[in-house]
């Protein structure tokens, strides 16, 4: 009796309630079904390349289409140089920033950077790019190039010399030398950088408002500076959304390309001087596509650099989760 | 009973007044607070009761339009000048909070943190002041084998301990209390009752309650707001027994508030 009636009551139910149910699952598959697809897409298009190199693939530094030679890790290496690079300078900023628009800025000046932060945000990326090549490189070649590389190196030297002789172990620091040519993973690494900022500033910043003014207030209640409760209670309080923060910036930072291309030189090289030029996986699909369409080969080794990343991105995703989830754990609450 | 003790005064309120923005809120408060007594504040809400309390740490300065003018001496020194040192004042004058505030980090960091900031101690006086802090809260029993785990995930009571050890463990003179209990349950309440009187032989301890009873059962002074105005002050026994002023009178019978 009572499942009848139990099932007579869902029977009863509004047929558009049904649908509308249908419709929302189905868009909700269908992200799945994209994810899927899109990688044996991928997968499928890459296996030429697959095929004839390898996994030799991932460490080749050859890139000669003539002779139909390729290899993906000045791509993979660029992308970390500037990736590690534009989250050095960016996370550090957007976390100084966020303090001073919650906690010490007047409140009309702080919205008023907030509101350009969020334009800055919308800028589209190939403006960002123009203005890298156009202004940022030049300016780059002329005032800091020459100080990195002429004042900044040889210390590095002599530290390097010091190390050696120290250790007996031979290592190289040469990472400002050369002469700079504007252009290059160093001025790639910057403008990403700028690209971030507004991302990883504004979400900083809603975090450090979400903190309860309690809990900064019984901080600051024990004799804490301004800096203490907020590098020990609201910074820890609002650790996972900060790190989310962060990941989207990273995110945003590795598969960033048309800016990269306007900056970085894309040249198929791996060099530890920050101002060589250099690629990016991203970079090196935009610049070298056109190039490739009538290359079976040629195009098979651009989505193998395509579903690398994709797949690097999808491992930096499922890190991030694990360890927010391992943050949460420890922290036992907040945001 | 409050009669046999010293009468010091720890506290010296003088024509306080205070303001949010431009509304006003404290009017001409004076008042003595007596060294190592309870002195409770009463009063129905929006009162000043917690306004009043937050002057006497100066943390109403966390937001720019709040300001108070007049003079708080604490053992003579006037506390609302610009020169006071307010790391020194906070360390000297906790504060207890309506909820519950661990921080986001395990019971013995959490009352590690404010050792750390005020003093330079080495790894096993700090172990030693955070379970002498536990013990005086009357929670090392409870928590001792929890000390690792997150403050977060004690209970309410507990939580609020937490915070009454933190706030002695930097052994402060004064602790205010804003209404301790009102987010804890009935158990938990009468520990921290239990724990305020013990507390009492050591520090000064100011606290706003909304509970009758509870100013009653654990304060010798009281003190009556109301509309921003200390309307009547006292031995707890005096005020509950035979208040002076009608309002006091209407407010402790329960006609209003």
């Amino acid at each position: 009796m009572k499942l009848d009636s139990k099932k007579s009551a869902k029977n009863s139910k509004n047929p558009g309630d049904e649908a509308f149910k249908i419709i929302c699952m189905v868009s909700a598959s269908f992200i799945i079904l994209m994810l899927i697809l899109l990688f044996i897409e991928l997968f499928h298009h890459s296996m030429p390349s697959i095929r004839k190199f390898g996994f030799g693939f991932l460490w080749s530094t050859g890139w000669d289409p003539v002779r139909q030679d390729f290899g993906a890790f000045p791509s993979i290496f660029g992308t970390v140089l500037t990736t590690v690079v534009a989250m050095l300078i960016a996370v550090p900023t957007s976390f100084v920033i966020a303090l001073f628009l919650v906690e010490l800025s007047h409140p009309i000046f702080g919205k008023v950077v907030g509101e350009a932060l969020d334009l800055l945000a919308a800028i589209p990326s190939i403006i960002y790019g123009m203005w890298g090549l156009f202004v940022f490189a030049p300016f780059m070649q002329d005032h800091v190039q020459p100080f990195l590389s002429k004042k900044i190196q040889p210390f590095l030297d002599s530290a390097a010399a010091f190390i050696g002789r120290a250790t007996g172990i031979e290592i190289g620091l040469p990472f400002f030398s050369g002469s700079g040519m504007g252009i290059g993973v160093m001025t790639a690494g910057l403008i990403l950088a700028l690209m971030i900022l507004p991302f990883t500033s504004a979400i900083i910043r809603d975090v450090f408002k979400m903190v309860p003014s309690v809990v900064k207030e019984s901080a600051y209640g024990v004799g804490s500076t301004t800096w203490e409760v907020t590098y020990n209670v609201t910074l820890r309080y609002g650790m996972q959304g900060i790190l989310g923060g962060i990941f989207l910036g990273l995110g945003r930072a590795i598969g960033e390309t048309m800016a990269v291309t306007f900056v970085i030189g894309n040249a198929q090289k791996v060099s530890m001087s920050l101002l060589a030029p250099g690629t990016t996986i991203a970079s090196t699909l935009a610049s070298q596509f056109s190039e490739a369409v009538s290359q079976p080969l040629f195009k098979s080794v651009l989505l193998e650099l395509g579903l690398i990343l994709f797949l690097v991105s999808f491992v930096i995703q499922i890190l991030a989760q694990l360890w927010l989830n391992r943050v949460r754990k420890s922290a036992g609450g907040g945001l | 009973m409050a009669g046999e003790k010293q009468r010091d005064v720890k506290i010296s309120v003088r024509n306080l007044n205070f303001y949010y923005g431009g509304q006003k809120a404290l009017f001409n408060n004076n008042i003595n607070i007596y060294e190592k007594c309870v002195t409770a504040v009463i009063g129905p809400s929006g009162c000043g009761k917690s306004t009043h309390l937050r002057v006497y740490n100066r943390i109403y300065e966390l937001y720019r339009e709040q300001r108070a003018e007049g003079e708080v001496f604490l053992d003579g020194e006037n506390i609302l000048s610009p020169s006071t040192d307010l790391l020194e004042l906070r360390r000297k004058v906790g504060m207890i909070f309506q909820k519950p505030t661990p921080f986001p980090m395990s019971v013995f960091e959490n009352i590690a943190y404010g050792l750390r900031l005020h003093y330079k101690l080495g790894k096993g006086e700090i172990a030693e002041r955070v379970e002498k802090a536990l013990r005086a809260a009357a929670l090392w029993d409870e928590v001792k084998d929890k000390l690792n785990k997150p403050g977060m995930a004690l209970s309410g009571g507990q939580q609020q301990r937490l915070c009454i050890a933190r706030a002695i463990a930097i052994e402060p003179e004064v602790l205010l209390m804003d209404e301790p209990t009102s987010a804890i349950d009935p158990i938990g309440t009468s520990k921290i009752e239990d724990l305020v009187k013990e507390l009492e032989s050591q520090f000064t301890i100011v606290i706003v309650t909304h509970n009758m009873q509870q100013a009653a059962r654990i304060s010798d002074y009281t003190a009556f707001f109301f509309e921003g105005e200390i309307i009547e002050y006292g031995l707890t026994d005096e005020i509950f027994t035979n208040p002076k002023n009608k309002k006091t009178e209407e407010y402790i019978t329960g006609r209003f508030g």
